[in-house]
Order: structure tokens, then C-alpha cells, then sequence
């Protein structure tokens, strides 16, 4: 804030405490010391009014109200670049809580950090640490059970789409990443993406009517190869899901894979770097622990294709 | 020629008009509320159509009570006083009417164009550019008409109620046109012109002053008039009156940086609009006292007038959330409190505890005045009519307080590992029953307002032309 712009807010706010002030005064001076039945002499519409004096104790409110400001405007920020006699900033007050929060919290994760994610995913403790991080960071989009949603993967299974080890788990967290199936509209036409829609149906196991397989197959082989593999089993360094398994983030029927190969999909994990290696270190565990019970792939509760 | 033309006479055709519409409007929001409110108990409710969304509905309910709801209270009760105090007839009929149906069409848009998705995003203010430019035009010609009217007054001085209004209209002016600056794109689509924080502040500059000089001075104005007259006695205090007049409207201005706590906005800004909406406590109260003291020695009229009874309830709920305004605005009790439900709980008990029932007060003292009937249809019904509505108001404050708590707690709360102890969606879930009750809350005060249309239709259906003639002469 330049100089100028300081001085008229401070000038523009002390006047106008200061005219209430005033008028405070102004209007309290020569007024009756009690209650009255003497009207102003007013009359509008037959509404007459009394003299009465101001409310003593509401008089001592507003008294009190316009003190406790000064003081506060004299302790903290409030007059242009006035500063107050605390220093306070909200920025201040924010680093201060997070320091605290950091001393008192973080040993407790510090405890998990040279342990290796597999050892930490079978603490009871740390899972019920990561599983209240994952509650608070995760279940907005994963869910609260970690299920996953429409465009959100399931991580209970064993299906994984940018690969499931303690490693590539934590790039996941601490990268983020960026999905980018292309839109396939403008280069294989409405047929092309039918047939395709139930090639890749087929890979799954599923049926679809109307397409022609070898037309679909033909520019399976010739466009989506390179991502998903010439088996269509996916490759976890691109995100590249695999196709085979009837696991579907963006849904299985023919309009959901049309709509997925026309217009492709961008999907968005955010990273999460914010939250401290430390943190990261317990949230992979949990991750990780969900998918290992059986060590197969999982039943994802979501519709299969039908 | 018809006496109602000749200048014996007040313009009584205008004030119907908004007085009626008042009432459809009040039903109209209202359902609009309850229905909102019904989504946020079964989400459902949506049925999946993109104009039936709590998004879009949402600004519809809020714009529908506060301007067309309570809009139109303020027009009818606003050129009611004026011509009485005043001893004047409304200085350009052909204006007034203007008013009253560029009022109606602004109402209309809004109802067109919310639904649609159309908004300029700007919370009370989402209408667009072409809408906006038609309600600085109908507001000038509000101000050209009270003022107006003021300037023909028979007497000296200007009555306290029409300070009031006149601060209203004067500001709402002012607000309006500097928060909707914007640069059109389309028709329908326009950007505001300020950018970041300083269109947040812009923004709560003229959204807490929305509440100060629509929701406050204007209603103030109401009171002032109503109150003494209903209860047949004089304003307690005219010193009161000028110290708070002028030290509510020259405070209020200053207060809605506390809507921006913790944010972007400078922390000088932040500090000044705490302190001064602390300050703003005792020039709220000035008008609380001076109501309720005018009733001092006329409280026994409480046990048999239920007109006087929504009067008086309206004081004493202004006195409360006037109370917890500034106390909200303390920077400790706002980190607890914003972004809960206690913030909705807080703007209900002033508008359905101070707005609707002075409102509904007014109108209920006004409307067989301005049909020539000695009185409402059923008293009893306005009884009835009080009671659903001090039960809903009530209903839906409590159960806003006790989910507001419960969410600024869950929010903040942490497990020894430093880890919070709810996830968003179990503070959602603990909200569930408060819900419940507010809708409760809700549907009682809507009910009320059935009773009225039906009580307002009894009386207004018995009134004959002539009589009605006969009441617009002046004294």
C-alpha cells in the first residue's frame, strides 16, 4: 500500500470513529436527565415523539464498543500500513499453528519413516493412521471405502493402473498424474469407433451387436496398440488400463466406450507433496495393505458389462 | 372524475399493488426455501433436471424473499408512509407505476433466467447485465418518487421513518451499480470488471450492505411507522433516533470485510471491518429500544393483538441476530463458525424473525386500511399466523445453531496423531437430523403464510370500490 493510499484510509477511518463520537456527545448534551412525557413538538400522521435521553447503559455500550476498537486497532493491523504493537499477521498465526503441529506430530510419523511400506502396511497403528489421512486426503474421489467412483479407481482391487508396488505408489502421491486417452472421433470416423468400441468389449469378454470385429480389431491394432499393448493388457508407465480384465473406470456398455474412444479421457490424480514425505510414507502403506488380502484381483462391486 | 386521481387523495393503487404482491412473492420464495431445503434432506429431490438443482435454485429462493418478497414490502410500506407522513400524494403516479411493474419484470427475469444457469456468480447479485441495467433505472425512479414526495411534504421536518427509507433507497442505488460493473460478452454473459480480492471485497461490500441498508434501514423505516402506530403511542426517544440513524448508516458501510476472515483480503481490511462491526452493536440496538420502549405503557395491547405481537417478536429477533452479527464477526468465533450452517441459521433469524415478521406486521395493519375495511378478515387467523411463525423461525434458528456448532467442531477436531477426526462427508452426516428440523421450520413459516393470502383474500374480496376510495382521502 503506497503512502498516500495509508493515509486517507487511516485518516477516513479515525474521522469517522470520531464523528460518532461526537455525535454521541453532541446529542446527549442537554438532555433530560429522566424519562419524560414531553414530545419534540413533531407530529406525522399522528406519530408524536418524546424527548427521552439515550439509554444510559446503551450510551456506556456504545462507549465501550468504540474503546475495545482503539485498542485493537492500536494492537493489530487495521490502520493502513500500521502494523500494531503484536506483529500479528495471519500469516504469521498460520506458520506458528503449523510449527506447533509439527513438533507435537510429527515424531509419531516420523516412528514409520525407515520402515519399509510393506512391514508399516501390517502395523495396526499405522493403518489406522493412513486410513485417517486417506479420509481426510483421499475419500472425496476414492470414497470413504476406497472403492472408487465413475472416473475414480478402485484401489481395494488388484487392478492397477499406474502400477501397485510401494514405489510406484508413492510417485502416484507425490507426482500426481496425468491420464490422456486422445479423442479418436476425427481419425477412425462414428464407424470406426463403433466396431472398435466392441473389439475392445469383446477383449473383455463382452458381447455388443451390430459391429464388425475385424474392422474393430484393425484399428485396435493400428491406433491403440501402442498404449495398451497388441493383447490390450495396459502398460502402468503411460496409465494405460488394461483392457482385458472387465475392470472399466469409465463405464463398459457401447455408449460409455463410444463415448470414451470419441472424445478420450483426461483423467486428473492431484499430487499430494503438500502432505510431507512422512505423510505420503503412511498413505502408501494403507494403499498398499487394501489390495493385499487375497492378492487377487478383487470384485469391484461396480457393474460388469452386460 | 374519480376522487382516487384528484391530489385530495393518496395514490393508494400502487401501494396495494406491491402490498399484494408482496404476499404472492412471500409464497412464492418460500416454497422456493422449503423446497431447497427438502433437496438438502433428500438430495434426490433434483430429479436429475440441471434447472431443478440446488445451484440454480438457490440464488432463485434468496433473490425471490429478499427483493421480490421483500422488495415489494419495502415499496408498499415505503409510498404508504411517505404519503401519511408526508401529508402529500405520491408525487408522479405514472413513475410509481413504473416502478411497481418494472419491479414485477426484474421479479420475472430472474425467474427465467436463474433456473437457465444465467448468473453472474455474484452471491445476491447473480443477475445479469441487461437485468441489472433494468433495475438501476426502476431504483432512479424509486428515488425521483420518495423523494419527490418528500420534497411536497406539508410540514417542516422529515418524519424518522422516511430517514430511513431514503438512506435505503440513496445506498441500494450506490451498491447496486458499483457491484454489477461488468463487461458484457453476450446478452447473457458478462465478467465483472474488478478482479481477485478486490472483487471479493467489492462483492461483500455490497452483499453485507445488502443486509445493512436493504435488510435494515429499509425495514427500519417500516418500524419506525408501524410500531408507534399500531400500539397508538409516541417514539420513545427522537434523540435515540438520530444518533443511531446516523451512526448505523455511516458504520454499516464499513462491515463486510467480515464475511472475508481469513482470506485473501489484506489483514488491515480484515481488522477494520471487525472492529467495525463490533461497533455496529449499539447503533443496531438503538433501533431495537426504540421500539420496544415506544410499547411502554401500552404492553397489555400484546394480550389481544396479534398485529402488534408480530411487531414486537420482530424487535426482539433483530435484537438477537444484531447481537450475533458482531459477535460472528470476531475473528476467533468466525474461525468456528464460517462456512457452517450457523452463518444460514444467523441470516434466518433476521430474515424470517426481523424482515418477514415486521413485514408480515406491516401489512397486516396496512392492507384493510388501503381496501377501506375496518380490519383484517379473522384475527384469530393472524394469531394463528403468528404462532406458525415465531414456531418455524425458532425451529429453524436452533436447529442451525446445533448443526453450525457441530460442523465448525467436527471440522477441527484431531486424533492424538495430529490427523482429523472426521472426514467432511460424517460432519455431512451428523448435519442429517438439523435438516430435518429446519425443514420442519420451514414449512411452518410457509404455512403461515397460506393463512395470510387466504386471510389478506377474505378481506380484500369484502372491500368495496367506493370504500376503498373513501380510505385514500386525505385527512
Amino acid at each position: 500500500m503506497s503512502n498516500f493510499w495509508s493515509g486517507y484510509i487511516t485518516v477516513l477511518t479515525l474521522v469517522t470513529i470520531g464523528l460518532i463520537v461526537w455525535l454521541l456527545f453532541a446529542t446527549r448534551k442537554g438532555q433530560r436527565p429522566d424519562h419524560t412525557e414531553e414530545t419534540v413538538g413533531h407530529s406525522f400522521d399522528g406519530i408524536e415523539e418524546y424527548d427521552n435521553p439515550l439509554p444510559r447503559w446503551w450510551f456506556m455500550l456504545f462507549i465501550a464498543t468504540i474503546i475495545f476498537g482503539a485498542f485493537y486497532l492500536a494492537l493489530y493491523p487495521g490502520l493502513g500500513k500500521w502494523d500494531g504493537l503484536l506483529n500479528w499477521t495471519q500469516e504469521g498465526q498460520y506458520e506458528d499453528e503449523v510449527a506447533q503441529a509439527q513438533e507435537q506430530f510429527a515424531p509419531i510419523f516420523a516412528r514409520y519413516a525407515d520402515m519399509p511400506v510393506e512391514e508399516v502396511a501390517t502395523d495396526q497403528d499405522a493403518i489406522r493412521i493412513g486410513q485417517r489421512l486417506f479420509a481426510t486426503n483421499c475419500s472425496v474421489c476414492h470414497g470413504s471405502d476406497a472403492r472408487g467412483a465413475f472416473g475414480f479407481p478402485n484401489l481395494t482391487d488388484n487392478d492397477w493402473i499406474w502400477g501397485g508396488t510401494p514405489e510406484q505408489i508413492k510417485t502416484t502421491l507425490r507426482q500426481g498424474r496425468q491420464a490422456a486417452m486422445p479423442a479418436w472421433l476425427a481419425v477412425i470416423g462414428d464407424r470406426g469407433v463403433r466396431d472398435t468400441a466392441g473389439y475392445v468389449r469383446s477383449m473383455a469378454g463382452l458381447d455388443s451387436e451390430n459391429v464388425n470385429l475385424e474392422a474393430g480389431q484393425k484399428v485396435f491394432q493400428t491406433n491403440c496398440v501402442a498404449c495398451h499393448g497388441p493383447e490390450g493388457k495396459g502398460n502402468p508407465l503411460l496409465g494405460a488400463p488394461n483392457l482385458t480384465d472387465d475392470i472399466w473406470l469409465y463405464g463398459s456398455s457401447m455408449l460409455q466406450v463410444q463415448q470414451t474412444l470419441r472424445y478420450g479421457r483426461n483423467g486428473n490424480m492431484p499430487s499430494q507433496q503438500h502432505l510431507g514425505e512422512d505423510k505420503i510414507h503412511m498413505l502408501a502403506s494403507y494403499v498398499y495393505s487394501l489390495s493385499q488380502e487375497d492378492g487377487e484381483v478383487g470384485d469391484t462391486d461396480r457393474p460388469k458389462g452386460k | 372524475m374519480s376522487t382516487a386521481t384528484t391530489p385530495t387523495a393518496y395514490n393508494y393503487k400502487v401501494v396495494r399493488q406491491f402490498a399484494i404482491m408482496t404476499v404472492v412473492w412471500g409464497i412464492f420464495g418460500m416454497a422456493l426455501g422449503v423446497f431447497i431445503a427438502a433437496q438438502l434432506v433428500w438430495p434426490q429431490l433434483s430429479f436429475d433436471l440441471p434447472w431443478l438443482t440446488f445451484g440454480r435454485l438457490r440464488p432463485l429462493h434468496t433473490n425471490s424473499v429478499i427483493f421480490a418478497f421483500g422488495g415489494c414490502a419495502l415499496f408498499a410500506t415505503s409510498y404508504y408512509v411517505v404519503q401519511r407522513t408526508s401529508q402529500a400524494r405520491i408525487v408522479s403516479d405514472r413513475l410509481a407505476a413504473f416502478t411497481f411493474w418494472g419491479w414485477q419484470a426484474v421479479i420475472v427475469s430472474a425467474i427465467i433466467t436463474l433456473p437457465l444457469g444465467l448468473t453472474s456468480t455474484k452471491e445476491y447479485a447473480e443477475l445479469e447485465w441487461p437485468i441489472d441495467i433494468l433495475i438501476a433505472v426502476v431504483w432512479i425512479s424509486y428515488a425521483l418518487v420518495f423523494f419527490g414526495t418528500i420534497m411536497k411534504r406539508k410540514m417542516k421536518h422529515i418524519y424518522v421513518g422516511n430517514w430511513f427509507f431514503g438512506g435505503f433507497i440513496v445506498t441500494v442505488a450506490v451498491l447496486h451499480i458499483v457491484n454489477s460493473m461488468a463487461m458484457p460478452v453476450s446478452l447473457f454473459k458478462s465478467y465483472s470488471i474488478y478482479a481477485g480480492a478486490t472483487d471479493a471485497m467489492v462483492q461483500w461490500w455490497y452483499g453485507h450492505n445488502a443486509v445493512g441498508f436493504f435488510l435494515t434501514a429499509g425495514f427500519l423505516g417500516m418500524m419506525y411507522y408501524f410500531v408507534p402506530k399500531q400500539a397508538g403511542r409516541p417514539i420513545y426517544s427522537y434523540r435515540l433516533s438520530i444518533v443511531h440513524f446516523w451512526a448505523l448508516i455511516s458504520i454499516y458501510i464499513w462491515a463486510g470485510p467480515h464475511h472475508l476472515h481469513y482470506t485473501a483480503l489484506p489483514d488491515w481490511a480484515q481488522s477494520l471491518g471487525m472492529v467495525m462491526s463490533l461497533i455496529l452493536l449499539a447503533p443496531s440496538w438503538g433501533g431495537m429500544i426504540n421500539g420496544m420502549m415506544t410499547l411502554s405503557g401500552a404492553w397489555h395491547k400484546l394480550r389481544t393483538d396479534p398485529i402488534l405481537r408480530f411487531l414486537v417478536v420482530s424487535l426482539a429477533f433483530y435484537g438477537m441476530s444484531t447481537f450475533e452479527g458482531p459477535m460472528m464477526a470476531i475473528k476467533t468465533v468466525n474461525a468456528l463458525s464460517h462456512y457452517t450452517d450457523w452463518t444460514i441459521g444467523h441470516v434466518h433469524a433476521g430474515a424470517l424473525g426481523w424482515v418477514a415478521m415486521i413485514s408480515i406486521g406491516s401489512l397486516y395493519h396496512m392492507i384493510p386500511k388501503l381496501f377501506g375495511r375496518e380490519r383484517m378478515h379473522s384475527i384469530g387467523m393472524i394469531n394463528v399466523h403468528f404462532w406458525l411463525a415465531t414456531v418455524g423461525t425458532v425451529l429453524y434458528i436452533v436447529s442451525m445453531w446445533v448443526n453450525g456448532i457441530t460442523q465448525g467442531l467436527m471440522w477441527r477436531a484431531v486424533n492424538v496423531d495430529g490427523t482429523l477426526t472426521y472426514s467432511f462427508v460424517e460432519a455431512l452426516e451428523a448435519s442429517h437430523p438439523g435438516y430435518v428440523v429446519r425443514l420442519i421450520g420451514g414449512a411452518f413459516f410457509l404455512l403461515g403464510m397460506f393463512v395470510m393470502a387466504w386471510n389478506v383474500w377474505q378481506t380484500v374480496r369484502q372491500s368495496k370500490s367506493t370504500e376503498a376510495e373513501a380510505a385514500a382521502q386525505m385527512a
